[in-house]
């Protein structure tokens, strides 16, 4: 990075720490936090989607679709989360790279299962062995994002499963009274009115997905937890920058940044909460009662 | 021909009597009792179902034991919060903020590099109950270092449920007491705690059940499972590895977790009646289903 980097064997103080905050690997490391914060902003509109969508199907009365609706939601309690990021990655891959094989290899000798093994020939692999090793983290990228969604779109559903009951019964009748259809009365008055009912419940599921970020690591990506600790690691004086092991203050820079990230969503949500609450007549826009997030 | 067909009919004939010599065998495996070697070939659907059901010892005794000592120092946490001393509301809330703002994964591996290291270089801590040195190498194992987490992620988590609860009890009750001549402690034994439980039990459920789903955290997560003695999830992801079949393990485990939750719901409902004993019925607080909690 700096010129006077080229030979760390002789720096000392603030100089050796300078260069070694600056290597390529640690500048990886940085981009890693990138990572998170994209997986967070891709995340987030994608669950809240799926959410949305299932807990309008789970409204309907239509068995066909509230039966799936509901049973999507229900799902993401009674199971750890984590169970799913372990399962729903590899059932993806294997989803995709079946479908793959029926375009590209229908008839491969001995089908996809041969005894325990999943094998698909080497043309319908995703990706593809001869890609670039960058689109070999894209597709590991996308699955976990996929993973997220889904898992997170059940959590999302159930708040707004939730919010829809909230909105005073009287809205909906009057609506009902001034001669509007079914779907105008969701167009018009049901969604506009549960966000704010939606909001706290929201809130706190983006702490959740904040929280759940890490578990990236376990989906075989190079996040932050694999850098630090592939850096944190002791090194030897066969590297350039020889150190003792050094991950505990590597995780504790990581729990500061977890820390800073909650605390920032908090005050964030304060004031989205606040504006929004604006001639809602709930107690937090026509009282001076303290907002209390309720959970 | 005949000799190529005898495996297949060995692996047939297992049945219901091999069952029985599977559970014998590997029931206990987790906590180092029975067959010490794992099943590495011809996995039968049997032996899935008993290495992992043995592996949910762990997430059972991780599950109470935190949630039985967390519950007690939550209330002393959440009375730290309420106390008229400055430096005891803190203390308690920084501890809260801690344990809450960041990811239970990050505070698993965090702990067990402080657990490994400090004593390694000599540091010694002390955290007021106990001092940790060369002498507390048994908090790097599973059993301590990663209940020591547990307990203090779900006192935080709790402490804030009763936090809310504290405040939400009726102040005629307590203004009664003291014309009564209830002296302070007899107040908050009395007054203050019955009704803060009954206040809190339902979202204390959602937070036990919670706990237990991040049982599943433990052994992926800086501590090392030691003679591959695992939890549930640790059994299913070997399981996963070895047959390439991610659709029975998981599976699996999800059954047996959505098992538990019925327990814990069942548990906090009975608990529930019990606690509501002197409510009028129609005020009695019902256990809701929230999915509000994160690590």
């Amino acid at each position: 990075m700096f010129t006077v980097c080229t030979d760390p064997s002789l720096l000392s103080g603030f100089d050796w720490f300078a260069c070694y905050l600056t290597t390529p690997k640690h500048l990886t490391f940085f981009g890693s936090f990138f990572l998170v914060l994209l997986l967070i902003v891709v995340v987030a509109p994608l669950a809240l989607g799926l959410g949305f969508a299932a807990a309008v199907a789970s409204r309907s009365g239509s068995p066909f679709l509230s039966l799936p609706g509901r049973g999507y939601v229900a799902l993401a309690r009674g199971v750890p989360d984590i169970v799913f990021f372990l399962f729903v990655p590899i059932a993806l891959d294997q989803a995709f790279e079946y479908l793959r094989y029926l375009m590209i290899c229908p008839d491969q000798l001995g089908g996809v299962w041969q005894g325990n093994d999943f094998i698909v020939c080497s043309a319908a692999k995703l990706p593809l062995s001869t890609a670039a090793p960058i689109w070999h983290s894209v597709y590991g990228f996308g699955l976990a994002v996929i993973s997220f969604g889904i898992v997170f779109g059940a959590f999302a559903g159930n708040v707004l499963v939730g919010s829809f009951k909230a909105v005073p019964i009287a809205q909906i009748q009057t609506g009902a009274s001034f001669g509007m259809t079914e779907s105008q009365i969701f167009h018009r008055i049901l969604v506009p009115q549960m966000w704010i009912f939606a909001l706290p419940g929201l809130s706190n599921l983006w702490q959740i997905l904040i929280k759940a970020t890490p578990l990236l690591f376990l989906l075989g990506l190079q996040d932050i937890v694999y850098w630090a600790r592939e850096l944190g690691s002791s090194k030897t004086g066969i590297y350039a920058y020889p150190h003792p092991d050094w991950r505990l203050y590597y995780f504790g820079f990581l729990l500061v940044f977890y820390l800073a990230l909650t605390a920032v969503s908090e005050a964030a949500y304060k004031r989205l909460m606040v504006r929004l609450s604006r001639g809602q007549g709930t107690i937090a826009s026509v009282g001076k009662a303290t907002l209390r997030s309720g959970f | 021909m005949p000799v190529l067909a005898k495996p297949r009919s060995e692996a047939g004939s297992k049945g219901m009597s091999g069952c029985f010599e599977t559970i014998q065998a590997y029931a206990l495996r987790a906590i180092g009792i029975g067959e010490r070697l794992l099943p590495k070939t011809d996995i039968t659907l049997c032996e899935q179902m008993v290495l992992i059901g043995s592996g949910l010892i762990w997430n059972v005794y991780f599950g109470i034991l935190a949630t039985g000592f967390g519950f007690w120092f939550a209330v002393c946490l959440s009375l730290g919060r309420a106390s008229p001393l400055a430096i005891l509301r803190m203390a308690a809330a920084s501890f809260v903020f801690l344990f809450r703002g960041s990811p239970l994964f990050i505070q698993f591996f965090f702990a067990y590099e402080a657990f490994v290291l400090l004593p390694k270089i000599g540091v010694t801590l002390d955290l007021g109950v106990f001092v940790i040195d060369a002498s507390t190498g048994w908090l790097t194992k599973a059993w301590a270092g990663a209940l020591f987490v547990l307990f203090c992620n779900t006192a935080a988590y709790s402490s804030e449920i009763f936090s809310g609860a504290l405040q939400a009890v009726p102040n005629g009750q307590i203004e009664a007491a003291r014309a009564s001549g209830m002296t302070k402690f007899q107040i908050f034994r009395r007054i203050m705690f019955p009704n803060m439980l009954r206040l809190a039990w339902p979202a204390y459920m959602n937070e036990a059940i919670f706990l237990f789903h991040s049982t599943t955290l433990v052994f992926f997560s800086g501590f090392p499972a030691w003679r591959q003695e695992g939890d549930a999830l640790y059994y299913a992801s070997y399981f996963a590895e070895k047959t390439f079949n991610p659709f029975v393990p998981y599976p699996i485990v999800a059954g047996y977790f959505i098992l538990i939750t019925l327990v814990i719901i069942g548990f906090f409902s009975v608990t529930s009646t019990y606690l509501n004993r002197s409510v009028p019925q129609q005020r009695r607080v019902k256990p809701r289903f929230r999915l509000l909690r994160s690590r």
